[in-house]
């Protein structure tokens, strides 16, 4: 039987996709449900003085409106921040309360404050511009840059200080400073960006007064990890009470791992009414309060020799954490995004420095990539300069200080574990063609436009993680994933993952693994998730981590499946357990060469006394039936690695800039299909040319959302796009036995730089903040022709 | 979206009978919908004019092309007849928003809104339009008053807008990234006697850039336009563009349009 792993296997979710059968949360409607509409602050800073509910109450179809007081009332929990982070002094790090229904003060323009539930849609939307909210408007902090010095939004955290973070040795770096021969610096702003779901969040709340039992549907990354917050730190049931569908999900990109203001306020609303509630966002309320990403402001600096060695690598940045510290909101710029900042160099001494600050902004957390794209940024740029100060070709100099040995010991937390970096770079140079870089430039020039070219160099630390790595590091949570593999009696195979599918195609990948793992057609494999009702306990999906490590817990199932099967089919052939082999969903007994199917082995682990050649096939100390649970917990991080190359054409006179080319060459382990994988990269690289060139959030200082909407935040469009030209090299990961590494994140972390490089090259240099938009650049272009003018 | 009565006119006349002062008419309803789906604008009544047969079509003669108001961005982009006459105005309308704007939105509708932004007033004042409404006749350098602004009394329909066929003309347009709209749209066209240079998305409405449409008068040439420094006192400023910007690519579209006649 040919192995499917590899292969280009046609997914199978798309026929329900693309034939629009596939089932939402909105797609769920339940009997007698009711609507909420959720009463928002239009105020990025305010205290509240007075709710009054009077006339709304009267409005037509009312069922219920609900306020803070009502939640605080019940002792309902909170949202939560999932990492506890020290600072440097070893004081713990300060979050502020953040209720499902703000009570007292709101922190954000989107901020709730009270829930309308009505018989109709429109009823609920009516009667919730009814809700009279008297608001005393307090001065909003916006500025990254400057919320410390703002008034304090939190009582009791000076400076709107969150933690002031470091990691590494100041005094190391600073001897190595010492002896530099150059010293590069940069400050740069990695921009604010909105996820932008396809789906917007919903949820679907259910009660059941007789089993006192809440159902709640919604767009969820991580179910199991919804239902852990929302019965321990929430107070809304106790988890054998409470049952969290996650069902088709359309993207998340890391937006919807949180647990939400509205999944614990319709959850405990549908108990408090008895009824179901359903809640969808509008795209305005997807814009206000999903969790934003990135909104970092850094200097950084890089000690060089003079022949390009690098000896030290300082990062200070200050890291907007929005109004609150939601789940992975304090773990983003700090465990995720310091260590990988040195990127996939030899840096002897290095350190970085995070204070992270509230602001009267939208949270912000994980959006893919997650602090890694901040942190390749961070050092790609750094890098680039360096070759241009120091007139040295950027790919030599990039080749000077990799690591050649792995596992290679980065400087501050991660051993790599494998990845051949030379190798990548220049396979990726020839895809690009570098060498004839000079002569298209020539050709620009010739039309009067500027062509440049950049190049970044990254690895990535994904496949999130060790349990013991991340729990000493602050996690609430450990990180493994769990797998069941139940075998129908009569063959067909289920397989219940904790990963969570929103579009990266489990259900195809999976299966391809579990058809090797087993020898049964892939026909036969359903792949099961999202449903806390049916799957053991699972940490769900981010962080590039389903794969390495859900992945790795369906095989390790397979595998104990595969040794049950060889003790039965050695019963049933009268053979030793010892002597049968598994092969291609056979099982041989090698002396004899009589064999068994895995169908076979299932139907008699089910039907035990059906064979005529014995009453039962089962061994003493095996039970009945064909199901088998895996927990895997990682034994590292995955760490895929490459090397990226952009090559823009900028015209002088408007300031656009057009993408040319886009070469990616990556090292993601062995590749299971590789087709699923390209659309892993060609979405990342969307993205990630998307806050190059097009995306930004923008706040003015009031704290109203200026790109609240598609009319003014830039979603990049395929034909903002070349044809991507997409290769890789393989070094197999050796901390797991499919030698795989994450792909799903590489596009986003990479391409930022890449394009900036380029940008930047073209503009002989000149600093452009992303994102490279027509007007930055016009200038920029002005300011070279007169400095090119001064030198002439 | 508040509840609303909707009445499909069968011609004009019924149309403007059942206009009052808390009613709008539909063409495409491409902002009219999303105004009224965000609250920023309420009406009692919406009164579809699409169904009206009398304002669909393309009418192409020796001196002019003349386009009922309730024709499809879409058609046209995909006539031949335009195609032919004013090549241009055909790929204006090709760059529109989007294939669902294209497919929905009118030429009517927008004229009556007065985007400030919008591609269609540059091609009515470049190609001295001539705007029929169900009452009379307006000269397109009378119909644009200011943003969202026109000449249209209350009740008042367009039924059909005239373009007269230039020797020459380009349609040069710089979007707006996001929305996709024009930062700067700068139409030219060359006529027998004289040259407009129609202006759209730079300031609060549509204008004809006397200074350029006289240089290019003199010298039918991008050269003497060149390096032009208009004055950016009146042109808008926003989070996309700045005045300064947009007085530069008024001139920089200008010439890109020159140089494509």
């Amino acid at each position: 039987m040919a192995s499917l792993v590899g292969s280009r296997v046609e997914r199978k979710e798309d026929k329900r996709f693309l034939t629009g059968k596939g089932r939402y949360t909105a797609d769920i409607n339940l009997a007698n449900q009711t609507y909420a509409i959720f009463v928002r602050s239009p105020h990025a800073r305010a205290s509240i003085k007075k709710i009054n509910i009077d006339k709304a109450s009267k409005s037509s179809g009312v069922v219920s409106i609900l306020t803070g007081k009502e939640i605080a009332d019940d002792k309902i929990g909170g949202l939560i921040a999932g990492w506890a982070i020290r600072s440097e002094d070893g004081t713990e790090m300060k979050c502020p309360g953040n209720p499902p229904l703000a009570k007292d003060n709101v922190n954000f323009v989107g901020d709730p404050v009270a829930v309308v539930i009505a018989e109709s849609l429109a009823e609920a939307k009516e009667a919730a511009e009814k809700v009279e909210v008297d608001y005393k408007v307090l001065k909003a902090v916006t500025s990254t840059a400057d919320a410390m010095n703002g008034d304090t939004i939190h009582e009791g955290i000076d400076k709107n200080l969150c933690f002031d973070w470091l990691l590494g040795d100041r005094q190391k770096v600073k001897e190595a400073f010492d002896k530099a021969d150059k010293v590069i610096s940069i400050d740069i702003v990695n921009n604010r960006l909105i996820p932008n779901a396809m789906e917007p969040r919903a949820c679907v709340a259910d009660y059941n007064a007789a089993s006192e039992e809440i159902t709640l549907y919604t767009t969820s990354q991580n179910p199991h990890l919804s239902r852990l917050i929302m019965s321990a730190f929430g107070n809304v049931a106790p988890e054998h009470k409470l049952r969290v569908v996650a069902p088709d999900v359309g993207g998340g990109f890391g937006s919807k791992i949180n647990v939400y203001n509205e999944d614990i306020v319709c959850s405990w609303a549908a108990k408090k009414i008895n009824r179901a509630i359903k809640w969808v966002a509008e795209r305005s309320e997807s814009f206000l309060t999903d969790i934003h990403g990135r909104d970092h402001v850094t200097h950084a600096e890089l000690a060089v020799t003079k022949d390009g060695k690098f000896l030290g690598f300082k990062n200070e940045t200050i890291a907007n954490l929005g109004a609150y510290a939601r789940v992975f909101g304090t773990v983003t710029p700090t465990y995720l995004f310091g260590p990988c900042a040195t990127g996939v160099y030899e840096i002897p001494a290095a350190y970085t420095n995070v204070k992270a600050v509230y602001t009267n902004t939208a949270p912000v957390d994980a959006y893919r990539g997650a602090g890694r794209p901040e942190a390749t940024y961070t050092i790609e740029r750094l890098v680039e300069k360096a070759s241009m100060e120091l007139g040295i070709d950027k790919t030599e100099l990039r080749i000077k200080n990799f690591p050649t040995v792995f596992p290679f010991k980065q400087t501050l937390v991660h051993t790599v574990d494998s990845g051949d970096y030379v190798a990548g770079m220049e396979k990726a140079k020839q895809m690009a063609d570098y060498k004839g870089f000079e002569a298209r430039r020539k050709e620009s020039e010739a039309k009067g436009k500027l062509r440049g070219i950049g190049v970044t160099s990254y690895f990535e630390a994904c496949g999130i993680a060790p349990s013991a790595a991340v729990m000493s590091l602050g996690c609430g949570v450990g990180l493994w994933e769990s797998a069941e593999v139940r075998f129908n009696p009569t063959g067909q195979v289920t397989v219940y993952t904790g990963s969570h599918s929103h579009g990266q195609s489990h259900q195809t990948t999976f299966a391809q693994i579990a058809a090797d793992e087993l020898g049964v057609p892939i026909e036969n494999i359903d792949i099961v998730h999202g449903d806390t009702d049916k799957g053991t306990f699972g940490m769900g999906t981010y962080g590039s981590r389903s794969l390495a490590v859900g992945g790795i817990a369906i095989v390790n199932a397979c595998k104990k499946i595969v040794e049950k099967g060889k003790r039965v089919t050695a019963k049933m052939l009268e053979a030793n357990p010892e002597d049968v082999e598994f092969k291609d969903g056979e099982f041989i007994v090698s002396k004899s060469n009589k064999k068994k199917t895995i169908g076979e082995v299932a139907f008699a682990c089910y039907l035990p006394g059906v064979r005529d050649e014995m009453k039962s096939p089962l061994p003493e100390g095996d039970e009945p039936g064909l199901k088998e649970t895996s927990f895997y917990d990682p034994s590292n991080f995955s760490f895929p690695a490459g090397t990226h190359i952009a090559e823009v054409e900028i015209d002088p006179e408007t300031g656009h800039v057009k993408l040319q080319k886009y070469t990616a060459c990556d090292d993601f382990g062995r590749i299971i299909n590789p087709m699923v994988v390209e659309g892993q990269v060609h979405g990342g690289l969307a993205q990630g040319i998307g806050q190059a060139l097009y995306e930004n959030a923008e706040y003015d200082e009031t704290g109203q959302l200026m790109t609240g909407s598609y009319m003014d935040y830039t979603m990049p469009r395929a034909d903002n796009f070349p044809e991507f030209n997409i290769g890789y090299t393989c070094t197999h990961a050796t901390t797991n036995p499919l030698g795989v590494k994450g792909c799903g994140e590489a596009g986003a972390i990479a391409a930022p730089p890449t394009v900036m490089n380029a940008v930047i090259d073209a503009l002989g240099g000149q600093e452009v903040t992303m994102p490279a938009t027509a007007e930055k650049v016009w200038k920029a272009c002005k300011n070279l022709k007169k400095s090119n003018a001064k030198a002439a | 979206m508040k509840d609303f009565n909707y009445h499909s006119a069968k011609d004009s006349k019924e149309a403007s009978k059942l206009a009052s002062s808390s009613s709008a008419f539909l063409a495409g309803g491409m902002t009219t919908i999303p105004s009224m789906k965000l609250g920023l604008a309420t009406y009692k009544d919406l009164i579809d004019i699409k169904n009206i047969k009398k304002l669909s079509g393309i009418k192409v003669s020796g001196k002019s092309v003349t386009i009922g108001a309730a024709t499809k961005h879409v058609e046209v982009s995909n006539s031949k007849d335009v195609k032919k006459a004013i090549p241009s105005l055909s790929s204006l309308a090709e760059g529109i928003g989007d294939p669902q704007v294209r497919n929905r939105g009118t030429i009517g509708g927008s004229i009556a809104n007065n985007d400030p932004s919008a591609d269609y007033p540059s091609a009515c004042i470049a190609l001295n339009a001539t705007i029929h409404t169900n009452e009379r006749k307006i000269e397109s350098a009378k119909f644009f008053k200011g943003m969202f602004e026109t000449a249209l009394k209350k009740g008042e329909l367009i039924e059909a807008i005239e373009f007269q066929i230039p020797e020459k003309s380009s349609y040069q347009k710089h979007p707006n990234p996001a929305s996709r709209y024009a930062i700067v749209g700068v139409y030219v066209a060359k006529h027998k006697g004289d040259v407009n240079v129609a202006v759209t998305g730079a300031k609060s409405c549509v204008y004809n850039d006397k200074e350029m449409s006289k240089a290019l008068s003199g010298n039918f040439s991008s050269s003497s336009i060149d390096g032009m420094d208009l004055d950016s006192s009146e042109m808008n400023t926003d989070m996309h563009a700045s005045a300064e910007f947009r007085a530069s690519l008024v001139v920089t579209q200008a010439k890109k349009a020159v140089d494509a006649c």
